[in-house]
């Protein structure tokens, strides 16, 4: 009894010592954007905990919330971008994925490889010549070439995953509804979707977090101007030509981790079931 | 089914009936009027600075906006240049660049991105600006394409001015003169240099100025004519000497605060703040003249009293001192007269009077009223600008941008860290050297 | 039962069953796709150019989006449900398939090989150069370097992500701390790589000796009364640290992922190894790792797919100086320093060929299913 006691102990301390380790870093940076731009440079953060006179001060997310370059516009416009860029590819990847799964027609298994093979083409890649038809057909700088790119990079991943879960449901609810003259398109709307509930919201999360995170597609194919520019654009040009700002960058990112991190902890049941599904059995 | 197609139906015609009319664009487009009416057309600009700069910039062409009704509309990004490069690729470059180096200005016009300036900007040149400014505009054809507005001078040496005399330190005016004063210091306790080099895509590139001050102090204005024109590589015995002298400060941990490892990793709008620390940690900053917009603000608050400044002295007496120049130019990438009457603008003095009293920026304009001029210390270095004997570009943004904005920065980078000596520097530099 | 009533007793003839005549099908069917179209592109016009204020544009974007492409789908199904039988088999695939091949066909194909056909061309693409880029590429000091940081990331990266992963995931699952360990230690993949790098600048700032350290490392070092360290200027040990913040945002995931796959290992089949007498690592190496073998691959290659695409960590923190640039970081260089197309294109295409095998592996895993 004492040994397991005291391996109990053990393991609690370690997976406490774990857990401290991994935040630190990120408890710096909540500190840090509460200094002002003097303390950041002469002294560490830790030193609000022996030193805590007059360093703390909210000059920092005032200036990056509301200031006139803030981060108000932007925080709609990510979410502009962010929303449809993760709805659409996962209603597309849906349709895809049932499609490959159920459906009968030729070149399915040769099509279904392509999709997984163009897992490995790098984004940076497509950037030129994507650009280029946008301007030949005038899209550029609106939010539906930000979706419509987002979906292209995010869709073999997704149809991948939602191939895996959606090919793995129990096939005679399927061929029963068939039975009772459901056509394919209401199997898919009140069947397979609700029941892929799991990959959908998994996948979902994934795409956010991506989206939401993103610099490179939102800065090429929606660009830097203020009115349009998404969080992470406007955090990179905050840095201020004045070398660096810090004081605002740290509050800047925190404020632009916010959202993602809320999403996360409220969805992150459904991100493991649904990852998994593929995997394992049962 | 067929109840809710009919549902779908209604629906969208309803929607469709009030949809309509949240269509029409408020300005859109830019279709200009006709005759000279330029009113209600609106040129776009790119360039790389932001914030404060930028605000600046606005008020200073606010005049022409106000005076013809042209909607001039400005963007700043920090990574401007390699933005612009897939811009101008993918065929929607903003109307107006203002492009800090030649050879990029170079590499479009050659592509035939760019229009060359009318006969009647380019005579608006000649008048008003100085020798030299149209050289550095005119592409390989021949043609001038680039207006230069704001500008910034070289070489200039600044020091926390109070604590300075009170150390009994004097101003060197020969390269000798300069090595003591670093002695003396280095005995009194404190390094003499404050030497950034960290600048995120662009790291690297003050040393590539402290190397071009050198071969202009070195070999003279035809040598370095040859250099940046590439007729003289980079492995040459003058090059190499240019990169010793700077090496003997900048790979000399005693000299500089911090050291080399500090100075690759340091922004250079920080490092000068070292010298108005207090106590300071080193004396000399040697940067462009629009570094004052770093410094700490109580220092920018009292320029004339806080900073003094000398021209980074003469090597060679014979050669004395050039004064070496930088400057953003505007060039064209659509024909439009809105565009025309901009750039014109432009290149009159008017355009800087604004900025000339917001402080930190510089004009070449010949005849521009130096008293507009916030502070004795802009104005000294606007005076010195326009007496110069001779006058030569940045060379590293003369150069083809491969080497310039490319292996100059990065192999010096190397160099001063330490991963390699100043031959393989010079070798690679020269290697990558367009053919 | 439906179906008899709706004959023994007509219902008033509305709108509905007006349409539902032969002509008013034919009506429909073109009206619809019309109206549909009509609304999306007057949808489309007002996010382009309206002046209205931010919020509302957001708001009508988010419908317009996500509601435009639900209507096509419903739209383009309705349309092929009209089609007779045997078309309509042969049509419809391609109504769920068709629009995730169109996309993925004009961002992700026709770009592969529009850059592999640039591979072989020269800077301003007009001479036809051959292997020329690939044989620079690789004889290019810069990227030896840059393929030997790529091995790096993807060993220490891959594996300690992974490993520390599993150790992690064991341990916790012991300990009544596990649902708050699961989620703080995943957190960090919540991050952008622009919060992460500001992050970290924090852990390993460097300030000259005697000067207070603003760093986490340094500060560490300076209690033990030993002298600041530049970290990030020395290789290989900077590219290292960089990949630490990879295994920091990505141990959580692997943990987390892991974790639910040992909720599925069988407790009796671990009881009987314990009555037999197999000591806990014995146990952990023959029974637990073989049978969640297949959620590891998965982990793993996840993760080695992203570290050798790795940029923005490098990017951020170093720039890709001071030996820490990898082959993306070198692929952007190329493209939009130097003005090289031939060989930004030879780079892409090196990096996508260095992955292939990785996701090749994780595909074999997945055979077994219905493909």
């Amino acid at each position: 009894m004492r040994t397991i006691k005291w391996s109990r102990v053990a393991i609690n301390l370690t997976v406490i010592a774990l857990i401290v380790v991994w935040t630190v870093p990120t408890i710096g940076l909540f500190i840090t954007s509460f200094r002002g731009k003097q303390a950041i440079s002469n002294s560490g953060w830790w030193t609000v905990f022996t030193n805590p006179q007059g360093a703390f001060t909210l000059d920092n997310y005032e200036k990056v919330l509301f200031g006139g370059d803030g981060l108000a516009t932007a925080f709609l416009n990510t979410l502009a971008v962010t929303v449809p860029a993760v709805v659409i590819p996962i209603l597309i990847a849906a349709f895809a994925a049932y499609g490959f799964a159920w459906m009968q027609f030729p070149g399915r298994r040769v099509l279904f490889i392509t999709v997984v093979a163009l897992l490995v083409v790098p984004l940076q890649i497509a950037l030129i010549p994507v650009l280029k038809a946008y301007l030949a057909i005038d899209l550029n700088g609106t939010f539906l070439a930000v979706w419509l790119a987002h979906a292209g990079f995010g869709l073999a991943l997704a149809t991948y995953l939602l191939y895996n879960y959606i090919s793995q449901l129990p096939k005679d609810i399927i061929e029963s509804a068939a039975l009772d003259g459901a056509s394919h398109f209401t199997t898919f709307r009140r069947l397979i979707l609700p029941l892929s509930m799991p990959a959908l919201a998994s996948f979902a999360i994934f795409q956010f977090l991506w989206v939401w995170n993103d610099l490179l597609v939102a800065t090429t194919f929606l660009g830097t101007d203020q009115d349009v520019a998404v969080m992470t654009s406007r955090l990179v040009s905050m840095t201020g030509s004045r070398g660096q700002d810090w004081q605002l960058l740290t509050a800047g990112a925190f404020v632009s981790m916010i959202v993602p991190v809320m999403v996360f902890l409220a969805l992150q049941r459904y991100f493991v079931k649904g990852l998994l599904a593929g995997s394992v059995k049962g | 089914m067929q109840r809710k197609l009919a549902m779908l139906v209604g629906v969208a015609a309803l929607v469709a009936a009030c949809g309509g009319g949240a269509t029409t664009a408020p300005g859109a487009g830019g279709t200009p009027a006709a005759g000279g009416d330029l009113s209600g057309t609106k040129v776009t600009v790119g360039g790389a600075f932001v914030d404060v700069e930028a605000t600046n910039f606005e008020a200073a062409i606010k005049p022409f906006e106000d005076a013809t009704g042209v909607d001039v509309v400005y963007n700043g990004d920090k990574s401007f240049e390699q933005q612009l490069n897939v811009q101008v690729q993918a065929g929607n470059p903003p109307d107006v660049a203002l492009l800090p180096q030649p050879g990029g200005m170079k590499n479009y016009a050659s592509q035939g991105k760019l229009f060359p300036l009318p006969d009647d900007i380019v005579a608006s040149i000649d008048a008003n600006y100085g020798p030299g400014w149209k050289e550095v505009g005119t592409a390989a054809d021949g043609k001038v394409y680039g207006v230069f507005h704001r500008v910034n001078l070289k070489a200039q040496v600044f020091y926390p001015k109070v604590a300075f005399e009170a150390k009994g330190y004097t101003a060197p005016t020969t390269w000798d003169e300069l090595k003591t004063l670093e002695a003396k210091m280095v005995a009194d306790g404190t390094p003499p240099w404050c030497i950034g080099i960290e600048s995120g895509a662009a790291t690297g590139w003050p040393v590539t100025d402290w190397v071009e001050e050198i071969m202009l102090r070195t070999v003279g204005a035809d040598g370095y004519d040859t250099w940046v024109s590439g007729a003289t590589p980079f492995t040459d015995a003058s090059v190499k000497n240019a990169f010793q002298i700077m090496m003997d400060i900048f790979g000399n941990k005693d000299y500089v605060y911090g050291g080399p490892q500090y100075i690759v990793q340091t922004n250079f709008g920080e490092a000068p703040k070292a010298a108005f620390d207090d106590p300071l940690k080193c004396w000399l900053t040697n940067q462009g003249n629009f570094i004052t917009a770093f410094f700490p603000d109580p220092t920018q608050a009292d320029l004339d009293n806080q900073v003094g400044v000398f021209t980074l002295p003469a090597i060679d007496s014979a050669i004395g001192t050039p004064a070496e120049v930088g400057g953003d130019q505007a060039v064209a990438f659509a024909d439009r007269p809105e565009i025309w009457a901009f750039l014109k603008y432009l290149t009159t003095p008017e355009a800087g009077v604004s900025w000339q009293k917001a402080g930190g920026a510089l004009f070449p304009y010949k005849s521009q009223d130096l008293a507009n001029y916030s502070s004795a210390l802009d104005k000294a270095f606007a005076q010195s600008l326009v007496d110069a004997s001779f006058v030569r570009f940045d060379g590293s943004d003369a150069m083809p941008a491969a080497v310039g904005s490319g292996t100059f920065w990065t192999e010096s980078v190397k160099l001063i860290n330490g991963q390699q000596d100043i031959d393989k520097t010079l070798t690679n530099i020269a290697a990558s050297w367009p053919k | 039962m439906e179906r008899a009533d709706a004959v023994a007793t007509p219902p008033p003839r509305g709108i509905a069953q007006v349409l539902a005549t032969g002509a008013g099908r034919v009506l429909v069917s073109i009206f619809v796709p019309v109206v549909a179209f009509v609304i999306l592109w007057a949808g489309f016009l007002f996010l382009k150019d309206s002046g209205a204020p931010r919020i509302v544009i957001v708001l009508v974007a988010i419908v317009w989006g996500i509601g435009g492409v639900a209507m096509l789908y419903v739209v383009a199904n309705s349309l092929t449900e009209k089609l007779p039988l045997t078309w309509q088999g042969r049509i419809l695939p391609f109504v769920f398939v068709g629009p995730a091949l169109a996309i993925l066909a004009f961002y992700l194909l026709i770009p592969a090989v529009l850059t592999a056909w640039a591979s072989l061309f020269d800077a301003n693409g007009q001479e036809f150069v051959g292997l020329d880029n690939y044989v620079y590429s690789f004889t290019n000091p810069e990227m030896v370097t840059a393929i030997r940081n790529n091995v790096l990331w993807l060993v220490f990266g891959t594996v300690f992500s992974t490993g520390m992963g599993l150790a992690m995931a064991v341990l916790v699952e012991r300990s009544r701390l596990d649902r708050l360990a699961k989620t703080l230690i995943f957190l960090p993949m919540a991050i952008s790589f622009v919060g992460a790098s500001v992050i970290w600048r924090f852990v390993y700032s460097y300030q000259p000796e005697g000067q207070p350290q603003v760093g986490l490392l340094n500060a560490i070092l300076g209690a033990f009364g030993l002298g600041p360290v530049s970290w990030l200027t020395g290789e290989p040990l900077n590219t290292i640290l960089l990949i630490v913040i990879l295994i920091w945002g990505q141990t959580g995931f692997a943990m987390v992922i892991i974790g639910a796959a040992l909720k599925g290992v069988p407790d009796e089949m671990l009881e009987a190894g314990r009555i037999d007498g197999a000591t806990e690592w014995q146990i952990f190496r023959r029974l637990i790792v073989p049978s969640i073998w297949p959620t590891i691959v998965t982990v793993a290659t996840t993760i080695a797919i992203l570290t050798l695409k790795i940029y923005d960590i490098v990017t951020a923190m170093t720039g890709g100086n001071f030996n820490t640039q990898v082959i993306a970081t070198l692929m952007w260089k190329q493209a939009f320093t130097f003005f090289d197309a031939g060989r930004g294109a030879a780079l892409a295409i090196i990096l996508l060929i260095a992955v292939t095998p990785v996701i090749w592996y994780n595909l074999r895993q997945f055979r077994g299913r219905a493909i």
